[in-house]
């Protein structure tokens, strides 16, 4: 691709050339006013100790949630849609109230 | 296509759209981008015009999307998918080329190109993802969008019109594969796009994709609408190869089922505010008639 | 060797030379043979590219656009609404830096429909950032098609190479056709620095934001306002790069050296009289006549028309008694748009030339040898007044 920082001589042909990487809209995480939290006692995967459902995982339009035993989120970009708790078949994702949690960590 | 049913839990795992993109938050494109590149796989080179795709994508100088992708003219789509693939042919490369724009960028200006490229054959995928209105804008309507409903250069009475059939329209180019999908179901989705890889010649998916913010809905319920469209029977799901027709997954499932009232559907979202009963029973009958067609074929296939 | 043929046939000739790899085009009076003869050469076998047959003129250039994108040589061609329809492509291909080339067979414009020559379709578009070159004959068609590939690839600025529809287009000329041995010397294969690679997953033309921007390497990035100072810093670079294109093209086929202005017993000329085009050839004819008349008079050839070569200019017609500027394209409300170039570059002259604008030959109105050297003797001798500027010479109501 076009590194415009590298310029070609005598050309330096700007374009607009981008790479792909992570975070362009920011730390998405903060849009979130409900945070999803796994309750690994219902959630099946957790609970059977092997691949299952991962309904999660599927339907999250951010990709933000593993596909792993148990099954992680990554707050730093999750933006708090609540899809995964709508479709999770066991009811094992709850939203709950960013301000409370920040309240309870400070 | 894979020989082995395609599961939740075989999906590949890696992905190849970033987190922390400027897509809206439970925006039903992101799910099956995210779906429709696993299928594409990284060989791939993207064609997209101005869409909510462009903005998800990300702005310079950060790309969201881990493949190749340029960025063209609204109108352009097709015919810059047709550039792609001349330069890989002279260059001897065999990557894919595959162009994903939403409903105005398909079924309204970018017809032409469209047409162009699936009556002169182009060994490409086109997939568009139709959210019922110029989403990226601000919700204006489309060629897609449905009758009756409320946008914001319909506000008062609804679109007048009928929806435009875009996969009918495309399926007149007599190519080998046209098909239909929904961001509910993200594994029907991505079998449908790594079969249309196995497939020469221009393959055509159309995908009904729910927008919280466009159709007036929480961003809870992308999923449980998209889903809802199909168990109405509103929005079917199904695959033209080469001519034959074929109802697929959740569609093909309701045959000779009772199918949940459209009024269901129509209720859970803001832009169908100014319907009234009777155009609820006509929109109701028009399903009911589609579907008493289709039972009719499968029973004539039998 | 030298060969008799039309003007469409001397530019398809040079894209075969220049070892096009994908041709898309869309039919257009009088464009059409142009690509005609090259979906001929492709389908014999002749030609080893890709010719792409697209349902409009803004899909050709989409095809070339997407088809440089990812590294190939590519060109099209068109002529009038043709070319209007590919307007919004054309800033495009200018500013994600694709070095396309395309002739552009000069014609009018409709409404009303005309499909006769005259320059307002190119002129109209000397704004979408792309170099414009005009040709004045057969042989200058073929050879410009050569370099324009050259000069578009060391600059990745998209090339125009403008010939007027019929009159050169359709006319039969001898030409010399280069040895492609030599051309392969002066052209070397397309290899970009950069192209869609799923290798190096770049994403082209992303919507660029008015600020600058750091990258994912902590790196400022431009913002839009930057990319497009570029755009203009290396257009008007590229004068440097057509003079170069020109004297190295000169040096191997023993044709050329006049990259900006070509000129006609201008040397000891008092008056100058500027054209683009074919048109720029005629004049030499009355030129002629007046000189015999003892009418000190040149003719020149404005080759560059963007980027505009100011100095050049400015250079050549400094001290000159009078320009005469002959034109046919109109700024509707104001006057020639050449004139306003050439006015401007004059400004800074110690003794700035007088200075007249003619309109002439717009949609294919014949322009008659003894109108120009009237117009021309009345000018030089002062002999008329002219009511109005640009004056349109060849009304008949």
């Amino acid at each position: 691709m076009k590194d415009n920082n590298k310029e070609k001589k005598p050309f330096a042909c700007y374009t607009s050339h981008s790479e792909p990487g992570p975070g362009d809209g920011g730390r998405t995480g903060s849009w979130r006013v409900l945070r999803p939290v796994i309750d690994l006692d219902k959630c099946i995967p957790a609970k059977r100790n092997k691949a299952a459902c991962f309904y999660c995982w599927l339907y999250c339009p951010d990709g933000v949630i593993t596909k792993t035993i148990p099954p992680t989120i990554d707050y730093e970009y999750c933006k708090g849609c609540e899809i995964c708790a709508e479709e999770c078949p066991a009811d094992a994702i709850t939203m709950v109230e960013e301000t409370l949690i920040l309240m309870e960590e400070e | 296509m894979a020989a082995k049913k395609t599961t939740v839990l075989n999906l590949p795992e890696e992905e190849l759209v970033h987190p922390g993109n400027r897509a809206c938050s439970g925006c039903g494109l992101s799910i099956i981008y995210r779906m429709g590149l696993k299928a594409l796989g990284r060989d791939t080179i993207l064609v997209v015009p101005p869409s909510c795709l462009t903005v998800l994508q990300g702005l310079y100088p950060i790309a969201a999307t881990q493949l190749p992708c340029v960025n063209v003219t609204f109108a352009s789509t097709a015919a810059a998918a047709t550039g792609v693939l001349a330069a890989l042919r002279a260059r001897k490369k065999d990557t894919q080329v595959a162009a994903w724009a939403g409903d105005g960028g398909t079924g309204d200006i970018g017809i032409q190109a469209l047409s162009g490229a699936c009556e002169r054959g182009e060994d490409f995928i086109f997939i568009c993802y139709d959210n019922e209105a110029y989403m990226n804008t601000g919700v204006q309507r489309s060629g897609t969008t449905p009758q009756h409903v409320l946008t914001t250069t319909t506000p008062i009475s609804g679109k007048q019109q009928r929806k435009k059939d875009m996969p009918a329209i495309i399926a007149a180019h007599g190519i080998d594969y046209v098909a239909t999908a929904s961001a509910a179901y993200p594994v029907d989705f991505y079998d449908k796009v790594c079969k249309a890889k196995t497939i020469s010649g221009p393959k055509y998916i159309h995908v009904h994709t729910p927008c919280p913010a466009g159709w007036g809905f929480s961003a809870r319920y992308t999923v449980k609408i998209g889903r809802m469209a199909v168990e109405t029977g509103l929005f079917d799901l199904y695959e033209r190869e080469k001519g034959e027709f074929r109802l697929t997954g959740p569609s093909q499932k309701m045959l000779g089922k009772k199918r949940k009232p459209v009024a269901e559907y129509f209720a859970t979202q803001g832009r169908f505010k100014g319907l009234d009963e009777k155009q609820i029973t006509e929109l109701q009958n028009e399903v009911d008639k589609k579907w008493a067609d289709y039972e009719k074929q499968a029973e004539e296939a039998c | 060797m030298h060969i008799i043929e039309a003007g469409n046939v001397a530019a398809a000739m040079g894209v075969k030379l220049a070892g096009a790899q994908v041709v898309a085009a869309y039919p257009i009076t009088p464009q059409t043979p142009l690509t005609e003869k090259l979906s001929e050469l492709v389908d014999s076998g002749g030609m080893d590219a890709q010719y792409i047959p697209v349902e409009s003129e803004h899909s050709a250039m989409s095809v070339c656009i997407a088809a440089s994108s990812a590294g190939a040589r590519a060109f099209t061609a068109t002529s009038a609404n043709g070319l209007l329809y590919m307007n919004e492509q054309l800033h495009w291909a200018a500013g994600a830096r694709l070095p396309i080339v395309m002739c552009v067979v000069n014609r009018g414009i409709g409404a009303p429909w005309t499909v006769w020559n005259d320059h307002q379709d190119a002129v109209s578009q000397r704004d979408t950032g792309w170099i414009q070159i005009f040709c004045c004959d057969h042989q200058q068609i073929i050879d410009t098609v050569i370099q324009a590939f050259r000069i578009a690839e060391a600059v990745r600025i998209p090339v125009m190479v403008c010939y007027d529809g019929y009159i050169l287009s359709h006319t039969y000329m001898p030409f010399e056709m280069p040895d492609q041995k030599e051309v392969d010397k002066f052209l070397p294969a397309f290899e970009p620095d950069w192209a869609l690679d799923p290798a190096c997953p770049a994403n082209l033309n992303t919507v660029t934001l008015p600020d600058i921007r750091p990258d994912v390497r902590g790196n400022t990035a431009p913002g839009y306002m930057e990319i497009r100072h570029d755009l203009h810093t290396d257009l008007r670079r590229s004068i440097g790069v057509v003079e170069e294109a020109d004297s190295r093209f000169s040096e191997i086929f023993g044709r050329g050296g006049h990259p900006f202005i070509e000129p006609y017993r201008c040397e000891d000329a008092e008056y100058v009289a500027m054209a683009m085009g074919s048109l720029s050839y005629h004049i030499r004819d009355v030129a002629d006549s007046l000189r015999e008349e003892g009418i000190a008079v040149g003719a020149a050839g404005l080759r560059l028309h963007r980027p505009f070569p100011d100095r050049a200019v400015a250079e050549f017609l400094s001290g000159k008694k009078g320009v005469i500027v002959m034109e046919k394209a109109l700024s509707y409300g104001y006057e020639g748009p050449l004139y306003t170039d050439i006015k401007a570059a004059l400004y800074n002259c110690a003794e700035r030339p007088e200075i007249t604008n003619f309109i002439l030959g717009l949609g294919g109105r014949e322009i008659r040898t003894r109108d120009i050297y009237g117009v021309l003797k009345k000018t030089c001798t002062k002999t008329a007044q002219h009511e109005e500027n640009p004056v349109f010479v060849g009304m008949k109501v």
